[in-house]
């Protein structure tokens, strides 16, 4: 009796050693606010890969930065989406990433490729540029301003409105194109004539978008309105009676939009590594790629991606967008939002 | 002297014992979760080449002008909610519940939704504005609002008036009129027994009123941002740039430490100036101290008050509900056409998830996680603000610094807290009870100051007059305590639930997106272009709008089994 208890109870033991079937793995993504995803899309990889995704939204980029930079020794995610370029240095020298050269990058082309460490891999751009609204420019037969330059012109007196660039990333996109093409110092003198030209400066795009835009549901008073090249695409997508045109257009002359790259990058000190690199490389891969448009307004980075209708049909993507490297991004930031500031709101 | 402090040995030892237990719950909860993240925040962010002079003179100007406009802000605050406090405390006239309900419906909604309703009413296209024009044939319009100091100043009457009327009204409707009529009979005219007998005893609830509307609109960030524009700079607005903008945490942290420092200094300056008089009078059913106007003074009176809180607290919020059921889609060439077609797409669209997104909650999902947030909070900001009530209703040396530290999250920076949260905090950040949490610290300054007075009053003669007669110290506090507490209660119950329904910065620092509630879904649809984004956003402020009214109005008339009206 006593032999047959001692065999069963190392029998026992040994089929605790044994592999144990797995459950599912879970995977934590911090992203930005704006993030979005068809839910059949994420479903598809987690059933691929046994694993269960949780998503932490943290704020705008800035915000979610902020959060990932703060918990570095203890990271709450294992991968975080939302780094994009005017915060692509802070978030390098801040040491928050692991390096992945994910097999995707071979696809991706060499512009968007703004990280030669391979830490922060690029998902998505998007163009901001002003958005004007057609049927007040048709009503007072106003032509579209074609260059920067033609902002300060008497005609358009009162008639754009931008977002303060210290609290909101398209107006900070926006001052950095007038930095690319007027140089530094040059743009205090181009933000001076559009102060004295009536420019209305907000604290940020919902404000500017809705409360000042008169092309968009808000019945503004401004027909220009700094935003994204893909606003026009969503105003027809969104729209709960069929539009036959959108009602509004980018403005895309040279050095008018700013190109923003967005970033994932697996954060340093992950407990799920392999899985967090299967989900980089999902993000990079067609599924989710064609996924993004419709449901983040943003481009994908991989190139031949069947891209919405709407998006083919109103959104404009600009032949010179304005862009500037990261580092110098990072490293004047303060003294341009600074000179801006004494510039335009003093 | 309480009669307590006086007496040696074990009575010294049990009143210690005593008031220990009463503090211990709720400054335990301030050490975790206001003190510790704050102070690591700080640790964490500042070093010694941030105190430089030209960070501290910025600091200093910034704080100049958030005085100041904290300030004037409180004055106008008062001068609209003293008399619509007595109006509601003294006269009974048709609609007045819903109006005392409509009043406090501003304090929970997000701001960027308080903006547009304010924008549709007095902006650039707004009504007014169109209506002048089209009146005097004006060719640009005549009202600017958006973007002055105006504008800050009014949303913050708009907004925290509701603090003033519910906090005066109910010291004054539970006055004994019998003072009133001794002074009557002695020979003082209406104005005199206002002037000389009801203010003064008024004094702690208006001070107090005062403090907290103060506080708010020192830190006010969401109204300076969207409706000041960003001319105006207060420190909040100030540390929100620096430290989630430039990534400038040091600056930042400066920022919060100065905002702090003028916030004790404050609290402490109040706690000194507050007379907290023990007005053990007779307390008053509520509804017997109210009468129909009986003058031709005092009908006018009650007309002038109603119109002028009608057009002042309803009509900037009627565009909402009227913006969520008109057709929004920006037609091409058809601007100045008024789009005709009611609808109720946007209420059924948000039921729908048209994008098969992964985080679509349904709006009864988004009401659910609301109210339930509210109900913790309104559990935990009672059962930590009864006994930090019931020790400041007999305060003695003790109270006079503890008192300052329980006001204090009100007076901090939310931004840096948050920033505490997430550095001590870490994993636990998406714990489901840190929302209530963080509700709670803002709500608790209110519930104890609604609580502190009616606690104070208990009349010390009644309950030994029960305990005479056989009650039990249970049966007393049943019968002689809890009718006299249980307005107060509600009252302050109503204040935690409007604080947690409306609370957005905290709320979306820590929530996770499976939970949102109803601000930050309403956030989320403004934050993309298209007309059905916009519809389904000023649908969801309504049924905010909606879901507090309803909320308040039941509060109010709450009957509680076993507490009679006397």
């Amino acid at each position: 009796m006593q032999r047959f208890l001692a065999l069963s109870f190392v029998l026992l033991l040994l089929t605790a050693c044994a592999p144990q079937p797995t459950g599912p793995q879970s995977l934590t993504v911090m992203t930005h606010d704006s993030f979005a995803a068809t839910d059949s899309v994420i479903h598809a990889f987690e059933q691929a890969n046994n694993a269960k995704v949780s998503f932490i939204k943290s704020g705008d980029a800035g915000a979610a930065l902020n959060k990932a930079i703060l918990t570095k020794s203890a990271p709450l995610a294992d991968v975080f989406y939302g780094v994009d370029n005017t915060f692509l240095a802070r978030a390098l020298s801040a040491g928050i990433f692991e390096a992945y050269d994910s097999p995707a990058l071979s696809m991706i082309p060499r512009e968007f490729q703004l990280d030669s460490t391979d830490q922060a891999l690029p998902v998505d751009y998007g163009d901001v540029c002003i958005n004007y609204d057609k049927g007040y420019f048709a009503e007072h037969n106003l032509t579209v301003p074609a260059r920067l330059e033609d902002l300060t012109q008497p005609a358009y007196k009162r008639l754009l409105v931008t977002e303060n660039p210290a609290s909101s990333s398209p107006g900070l996109a926006f001052l950095l194109a007038t930095i690319k093409h007027f140089g530094d110092p040059g743009y205090l003198g181009f933000w001076g004539e559009l102060h004295r030209n009536g420019l209305q400066v907000v604290d940020g795009w919902e404000t500017a978008y809705y409360t000042n835009f008169s092309g968009s549901s808000g019945r503004g008073a401004q027909p220009m309105v700094v935003s994204y090249a893909t606003s026009p695409a969503a105003e027809v997508m969104f729209a709960t009676a069929p539009l036959q045109d959108s009602p509004t257009a980018s403005i895309i002359g040279p050095d008018m939009c700013f190109r923003q790259v967005e970033f994932v990058g697996i954060l340093k000190g992950t407990a799920h590594r392999s899985l967090a690199r299967k989900f980089v490389d999902f993000m990079l891969g067609a599924e989710f790629q064609a996924d993004m448009p419709a449901q983040m307004f943003v481009y994908p980075v991989v190139p031949a991606i069947t891209l919405p209708d709407a998006f083919i049909k109103y959104s404009q993507i600009p032949s010179q967008p304005a862009m500037l490297s990261p580092d110098e991004i990072a490293r004047n930031r303060d003294s341009w939002i600074e000179a801006w500031t004494n510039a335009v709101l003093h | 002297m309480a009669p307590e402090q006086s007496g040696a040995g074990p009575h010294r030892a049990s009143f210690w014992l005593r008031r220990g237990a009463l503090w211990l719950l709720p400054l335990s909860f301030l050490a975790a979760f206001f003190f510790l993240p704050f102070i690591r925040i700080l640790a964490f962010s500042l070093d010694a080449a941030t105190l430089s002079a030209a960070n501290l003179r910025v600091a200093l100007a910034t704080l100049g002008f958030t005085v100041y406009q904290a300030a004037l802000s409180t004055l106008l605050t008062l001068a609209m909610g003293l008399p619509a406090a007595v109006l509601f405390a003294r006269f009974r006239f048709p609609g007045r519940s819903l109006l005392h309900a409509l009043t406090a419906v501003p304090f929970m909604l997000p701001t960027v939704v308080v903006a547009a309703g304010f924008n549709a009413l007095l902006g650039p296209r707004g009504w007014a504005n169109l209506a002048l024009m089209r009146s005097f044939g004006l060719s640009s319009p005549p009202i600017a609002f958006v973007g002055t100091l105006g504008a800050i100043l009014v949303a913050h009457v708009f907004y925290n008036t509701t603090i003033v009327i519910r906090l005066v009204e109910g010291a004054l409707s539970g006055l004994d009129p019998k003072l009133a009529q001794a002074a009557r009979s002695l020979g003082a005219d209406a104005p005199r027994v206002w002037w000389r007998v009801i203010l003064p005893l008024l004094r702690a609830p208006l001070l107090a009123a005062m403090l907290l509307v103060f506080l708010f609109d020192f830190t006010s960030f969401g109204v300076i941002l969207l409706l000041g524009g960003p001319s105006f700079a207060t420190l909040e607005v100030q540390i929100y740039i620096e430290a989630l903008s430039l990534l400038n945490l040091p600056v930042a942290s400066l920022l919060a430490l100065v905002q702090l420092l003028f916030t004790i200094g404050f609290s402490v300056l109040y706690t000194r100036t507050a007379v907290r008089s023990r007005i053990q009078t007779a307390p008053r059913a509520a509804q017997s101290n109210r009468r129909r106007a009986a003058t031709r003074v005092e009908w006018l009176f009650i007309a002038g008050a109603v119109l002028v809180l009608s057009a002042f607290f309803v009509l900037p919020m009627l565009a909402l509900p009227l913006r969520s059921i008109s057709r929004l889609d920006a037609d091409r060439g058809d601007r100045t056409a008024v789009q005709a077609g009611l609808t109720t797409d946007y209420y059924s669209e948000l039921f729908i998830n048209r994008r098969n997104s992964i985080f679509y909650v349904p709006p009864i999902q988004a009401a659910a996680n609301s109210l339930t947030y509210a109900g913790a909070s309104v559990l935990l900001s009672l059962a930590l603000g009864f006994p930090a009530a019931a020790a400041l209703a007999k305060p003695g040396r003790l109270e006079k610094i503890l008192d300052p530290i329980l006001i204090l999250p009100l007076g901090a920076s939310a931004v840096t807290l948050g920033l505490g949260f997430i550095v001590t905090f870490g994993r636990w950040l998406v714990h489901p009870w840190m929302v209530p949490l963080a509700h709670t610290l803002v709500a608790l300054p209110f519930v104890v100051r609604t609580l502190q007075p009616a606690l104070a009053s208990l009349p010390e003669r009644l309950r030994q007059a029960a305990a005479s007669l056989g009650a039990s110290p249970f049966r007393s506090w049943q019968a002689v305590d809890w009718p006299i507490v249980r307005r107060a209660t509600l009252s302050a119950a109503g204040f935690a639930f409007t604080i947690s329904l409306g609370e957005f910065g905290a709320t979306s620092l820590l929530t996770r997106p499976e939970y949102p509630t109803i601000p930050i879904a309403i956030y989320r649809f403004l934050s993309q272009p298209g007309g059905a984004n916009y519809g389904q956003a000023m649908a969801m402020a309504t049924l905010l709008m909606a879901l507090t009214t309803i909320g308040i109005l039941m509060i109010e008339r709450l009957r509680l089994p076993g507490a009679a009206e006397f």
